[in-house]
């Protein structure tokens, strides 16, 4: 039996030492999805987590100062301000009246520190930019219909 | 048209339900014609499947813009490669696409085995053909590729389409997609088989036999579809990776790490007749993995850049994997007695040792990345937070998990079946195990502090050596008792076990790709807006903008800016590089073309960022990426590989198995 006590030693250490980095890991990187709303009645705990902040770009709020980009993310008329000044390039889709999520925390001063984003364009076939349904905005606040 | 693809469709689903209902009545009831009846029903769905799928191919390609999906997915302006393209290119044609590859391999599969495993094929075909129905469904009632654009029951059509989404439209892009459902599709056929043998309770090994071919050239396809997507990423995406464990991205390794997994542990069946029930599970699981990935692709459920599509199709997918999941976990456990191991592990330092470790560790990183994957959703339903985990988070975990992996890779194909001598472990890794510590002492030496990046260039080495020790040897002992050279020496030992040398071929482009993957420790990057005669440096790189342009494409599909980028070092000029980014028109979207000067030490990386607010200065990112060609060139090793393996072997490999059990027999002995 000493043989199989080995393997059984080997299979723990293996996987004990996966499920130690997941859970490590996770509890550093873990990032929560809020919508605008949700951020703001969060108090305190806000500013402490990693959030990722879903919305549309507001028409003409985009500012770009050297590496510094600035916008407004809008949804369902609540707004934040953003601020990304991450050295990947902001995604091709990027603009006015795109679906954006932007990544990273809040700060102390109400303006969201974004260190990474993403973004899905409206086609041209769907409602024009700005005029979105409320339920058609971002993907991710809708999720649980679908399964 | 419409309507004959639509009918197309639906009469395919109708056949579809009445094969696997013909195969199994015909196989309970012992009605021979019934069972025929319902394999011959096989081809007429490929037909009517060809039929449904050519008509929405000919719409695409002609611009019938009546069609809402070619609407949505063709404009006039793309050309005829991306048009075609487009078939997969949303969800409906894609799922389209993926039942008309499903109706190819089940006719190929019923053709091939007309004669053979009479007993066993009316569950294999009742198995395809349930999975066919199940994407008719999606197809007919769900996601029809045939709706029309309708105002007041009248159709109409739009002058133009929107085009398909401009990140798609780039070659790899358009045979990434059709590699990937190749390799997702192919596995229902080991799936099949394997149930078939299940439920016929056949002791032996006779679907590993059948399948085995099946599952490399569905495994090779995956391995090609990954590393196309990866490659996409790096030259399309303009962020500089080539890996960002996006959810599809995931989606796409889970069933190649698992269906790995299932090639190697085959070898232990087919060898030792162990691994019986986990071999079963290992198919299983890699085939619900590949719905599992086709509905992560196509549901968007969790958040991914690539979440093209987003749609109600959700719940069919999540019931048909409960269903499915539920009937052969039901299966396995029941005829478990017919999955007895025939032999035990004998010894932690053996061959079936490390199978057993890389199984585990494939399994485990498979896990891994699942559990992230579905991450939001499973906290979603826990504790009401979606909380996602990111690239961080997979990097932390996997590295250590490749790394291990990659050791094993070395290691484990020189272990001896049963139990390996201390004399053979010193012979086989004495060598090896010394030029891997000097080659990392050297390294640290050097001035790399990077912790990983020695640990991996030490096993790279290590394992790199270990292979090729393992040729040389082979072929020196041929070169010895012939009069052959070495060169040919090693063609002939290569030719006499192809499934061994090819196995190792495969593991020598891992180890290549490995390499390309510690670059990534040494990344270095610079943005700066420039404006003509503007410079900026990165890396070893003098960069200077020697003009800045703007224009339209030829066929009016896109407008362009680009800058003209002169590249040197210490004062030596190296040529130029013409970053771009594009604006495509139907769709409204940019996308970027980067200036690349790919070389095996390094590439130096361009992207055109946009335009500043003033729209004076172009943004320019700029990075060097050590090794980065070399996981690509891994990646043609061991797809190289992985063609080496499915030659036949020149020599009949006999096994040396203690217990043969019934029907196996003449199997073992003369397929290899």
């Amino acid at each position: 039996m000493k043989k199989y006590a080995k393997f059984a030693a080997l299979i723990t250490i293996i996987v004990g030492t996966v499920v130690w980095l997941a859970f490590a890991g996770a509890s550093e990187t873990k990032t929560y999805y809020k919508t605008i709303s949700e951020v703001g009645k969060m108090g305190n705990d806000a500013y402490s987590q990693h959030l990722r902040v879903g919305g549309d770009v507001e028409a003409g709020s985009i500012k770009r100062v050297g590496n510094r980009t600035q916008f407004v993310l809008i949804q369902d008329k609540e707004r934040m301000n953003v601020v990304y000044t991450g050295t990947e390039p902001l995604p091709d889709t990027f603009k006015d009246g795109a679906q954006a999520l932007a990544d990273g925390k809040l700060d102390r001063d109400g303006v969201f520190r974004a260190a990474r984003i993403q973004a899905k364009c409206a086609s041209k076939y769907e409602a024009k930019p700005g005029s979105l349904a409320p339920g058609a905005a971002p993907n991710i606040n809708n999720g649980k219909g679908t399964i | 048209m419409e309507n004959l693809g639509s009918l197309a469709t639906l009469l395919a689903f109708c056949v579809a339900l009445y094969a696997t209902f013909a195969c199994v009545v015909g196989r309970l009831k012992k009605k021979p014609f019934l069972v025929v009846s319902g394999e011959r029903a096989v081809y007429s769905v490929w037909v009517l499947m060809t039929l449904a799928s050519g008509i929405l191919v000919y719409a695409l390609v002609t611009g019938d813009f009546r069609f809402a999906y070619v609407a949505e997915h063709s404009n006039k302006a793309m050309p005829m490669l991306y048009k075609f393209a487009a078939w997969w290119g949303g969800q409906e044609g894609s799922l389209l696409f993926w039942s008309w590859l499903l109706s190819n391999y089940a006719a190929v599969v019923v053709f091939t085995n007309r004669r053979r495993h009479r007993d066993m094929m009316p569950w294999v075909v009742a198995v395809l053909t349930t999975i066919q129905t199940f994407f008719l469904v999606l197809n007919n009632f769900i996601a029809s590729p045939f709706q029309m654009l309708a105002t007041d029951k009248l159709i109409v059509a739009v002058p133009d389409g929107n085009g398909l989404s401009p990140l798609l439209q780039y070659p790899a892009m358009a045979i990434h997609p059709p590699m990937l459902y190749l390799g997702y599709v192919g596995f229902a056929v080991p799936f099949a088989f394997a149930m078939g043998s299940l439920i016929t309770r056949q002791p032996g090994d006779n679907w590993i036999f059948t399948t085995r071919r099946w599952t490399l050239v569905t495994w090779l396809f995956q391995s090609t579809g990954v590393m196309l997507g990866a490659a996409w990423a790096y030259h399309v995406l303009g962020w500089g990776g080539y890996w960002g464990w996006d959810p599809v991205e995931n989606a796409s390794l889970l069933p190649w790490l698992s269906g790995t997994a299932f090639l190697h542990s085959v070898m232990m069946q087919e060898k030792k007749g162990m691994m019986k029930v986990w071999n079963m599970v290992l198919v299983s699981t890699t085939f619900f993995l590949c719905i599992l990935g086709t509905f992560l692709t196509r549901s968007g459920v969790v958040q991914s850049v690539h979440a093209f599509a987003r749609s109600s199709i959700g719940k069919y997918f999540v019931s048909f994997l409960a269903l499915g999941i539920a009937a052969t976990i039901y299966i396995i456990l029941d005829r478990l007695d017919y999955l007895k191991s025939e032999a035990q592990l004998e010894s932690v330092i053996s061959r079936e040792s490390s199978f057993l470790f890389n199984n585990l560790i494939l399994l485990a990183s498979c896990f891994a990345v699942l559990w992230g994957t579905l991450f939001p959703v499973i906290s979603e339903a826990v504790s009401g937070d979606k909380i996602s985990l990111d690239a961080d988070w997979y990097n932390r975990l996997m590295v250590p998990i490749g790394l291990f992996l990659l050791l094993l890779t070395g290691v484990g194909p020189l272990f001896a079946w049963r139990r390996t001598s201390v004399e053979s472990l010193r012979r086989n890794f004495q060598w090896p195990g010394i030029a891997a510590l000097v080659l990392a002492i050297a390294l640290f030496a050097a001035g790399i502090r990077n912790f990983y990046a020695l640990i991996s260039f030490g096993f790279c080495l290590f394992v790199a050596l270990t292979v090729m020790m393992e040729f040389y040897k082979g072929a020196r002992a041929i070169a010895a008792k012939s009069t052959q050279n070495l060169l040919a020496a090693t063609i002939e030992l290569t030719h006499r076990n192809t499934r061994r040398y090819g196995g190792y071929l495969v593991h020598m482009g891992i180890v290549l790709m490995f390499v390309g993957f510690t670059g990534h420790a040494f990344n270095q990057s610079s943005v700066k807006e420039l404006n003509v005669g503007d410079t900026m440096q990165v890396g070893v790189y003098h960069l200077k903008m020697l003009d800045l342009k703007q224009g339209e494409s030829d066929d009016n599909n896109y407008s362009w800016h680009r800058a003209y980028m002169q590249v040197s070092k210490n004062g030596e000029v190296l040529g130029s590089l013409e970053p771009e980014k594009r604006f495509y028109k139907a769709s409204r979207q940019g996308t970027s073309e980067v200036g690349l000067r790919q070389r095996p030490n390094e590439d130096l990386y361009l992207n055109f960022g946009g335009m500043s607010d003033d729209n004076q200065r172009a943004v320019i990112q700029a990075y060097v990426f050590p090794l980065v060609s070399w996981i690509w060139i891994g990646g043609l090793v061991l797809i190289g590989g992985t063609f080496v393996c499915l030659i036949p072997s020149k020599k009949k490999m006999e096994y040396a198995r203690t217990q043969v059990v019934g029907i196996t027999k003449t199997h073992a002995t003369v397929k290899n």
